[in-house]
């Protein structure tokens, strides 16, 4: 059985354990723990150490999808989980302008340190408050070739979506 | 789409940049603690500013320009509740008091001064009205948004605030490819200038500070100011070591069929999910 992975990341409550959960086909392994810091309480839980889904493409290969925990102070988990990925998803709440800076800083360390293909996700793209994603292009200081979808977590279509443009990109590299 | 957020944590830099870039028609309300402030732009260009609890009115920028008297001023005052700047405008340059030069550059100055009173706000909502243009009454003018933000970005001088936008000093830069910008045009600072001559993928931005003798902080102003303004972007350095095994490593053993068969089987799987 041969295994392989690809990492979701992005800021605290952009939506990465929720993108996991909807394609997976085990209950994501997560690791969440009540939220301590009043500055964070947008939400009950957080992920502190990583979440982890499953997808079986047949019997002799399964594709795992590892999330990373999202405030700055477990950035040292990063590097670990993405050891040996084939590529990895950044994910950004649209509706959250305040997370940006963080999410730029979060894709330049991993693009400084993984050379594996990555798409950018704009997540809660369905909210009345979200973002233009051409205007999230500018305000994350894309290029225009970096791949940046329009993305609802919680809907599947829209998350196989995003993985398909992933695997496209790294299918494109191996092609050369 | 929504264009809106508070400025604690989107500047009125990083807005002026989007709006350049993405060369939006609109006007951008904010609202300080004090005042609020409209600014309208055209394709990308400055075409209208106002700020709330002052007389932005054409009589009073000519005022504040010293190109009209007070007692000039006072009379305006009283005719323009009736005409519109427009209006005013004609009736000046054909009553010789003023040509057109005046006007226009005393105009400028008034949205220049409004946009870099902005700089100074750290709190506030803003939000973008698509499509919205200055109103029917006042004169739009237009103006190339680069140099305003140079001029902004060099009032960041926060340390925490530089870090936080430039957290990597390790990264290299290049010019933009944008139609339509000469840089000879900018009005660059020496220091602005030395960076700029210093800019090749191969340099990284810690390289480039240091040739130009400059402290992390200088450099790192310097490369946002350049960010900002859309003349350059970040890239990986030529040659940089990464710490993470790419593709070809993580794949070692297979041939590039097998690679290639690996990935589309994931594709195939995922589409039938």
């Amino acid at each position: 059985m041969q295994t392989v992975k690809m990492v979701v990341t992005g800021p605290f409550n952009s939506g990465k354990t929720e993108f996991i959960q909807t394609v997976s086909e085990i209950d994501v392994v997560s690791t969440e723990r009540k939220i301590s810091a009043e500055a964070e309480k947008v939400k009950e839980s957080t992920t502190v150490a990583m979440d982890f889904g499953r997808i079986t493409v047949d019997d002799q290969l399964v594709l795992y999808l590892f999330g990373t925990p999202g405030q700055k102070r477990f950035d040292f988990m990063w590097e670990i989980l993405s050891e040996g990925m084939l590529g990895f998803i950044v994910m950004i709440d649209s509706t959250r302008p305040e997370t940006f800076r963080e999410a730029r800083s979060i894709l330049e360390t991993f693009r400084a340190y993984a050379p594996t293909p990555y798409v950018v996700a704009a997540n809660k793209q369905d909210m009345d408050d979200a973002w233009d994603v051409e205007d999230m292009r500018i305000a994350l200081r894309l290029e225009n070739d970096v791949p940046l979808l329009s993305a609802v977590a919680r809907d599947k279509e829209s998350v196989k979506t995003v993985l398909i443009e992933l695997l496209t990109n790294i299918l494109n590299e191996i092609s050369g | 789409m929504a264009l809106k957020g508070n400025l604690r944590d989107f500047t009125i830099t990083q807005l002026l940049n989007l709006v350049n870039l993405a060369k939006k028609t609109g006007t951008l309300v904010v609202e300080g603690a004090n005042q609020s402030a409209r600014i309208t732009f055209r394709e990308g260009k400055l075409a209208y500013a106002e700020i709330s609890n002052e007389d932005n009115g054409l009589g009073a920028v000519l005022h504040k320009n010293k190109i009209i008297t007070r007692a000039q001023y006072n009379t305006i005052s009283k005719r323009a509740k009736t005409i519109s700047d427009k209006e005013l405008g004609l009736m000046l340059i054909n009553a010789g008091y003023v040509d057109q030069r005046d006007v226009i550059i005393s105009l400028q100055n008034h949205f220049m001064d409004i946009l870099q009173r902005l700089f100074s706000w750290v709190e506030g909502i803003f939000y973008f009205n698509p499509g919205e243009t200055p109103p029917p009454d006042r004169i739009p003018i237009k103006m190339d948004l680069e140099n305003i933000i140079i001029e902004g970005s060099r009032r960041l001088r926060e340390w925490e605030q530089l870090q936080d936008e430039l957290p990597n000093l390790d990264l290299a830069l290049k010019f933009t490819d944008r139609p339509g910008v000469n840089i000879q045009n900018l009005n660059m600072s020496v220091e602005e200038w030395k960076v700029v001559s210093y800019i090749n993928p191969k340099n990284t931005i810690r390289q480039i500070g240091k040739a130009a003798k400059m402290s992390e902080m200088e450099i790192r102003r310097v490369v946002y100011s350049l960010l900002q303004a859309g003349l350059v972007e970040l890239v990986r350095p030529e040659g940089m070591v990464r710490t993470l095994p790419g593709l070809d490593q993580t794949m070692a053993g297979k041939s590039k069929e097998e690679q290639e068969n690996l990935v589309n089987r994931l594709i195939g799987r995922i589409r039938q999910l």
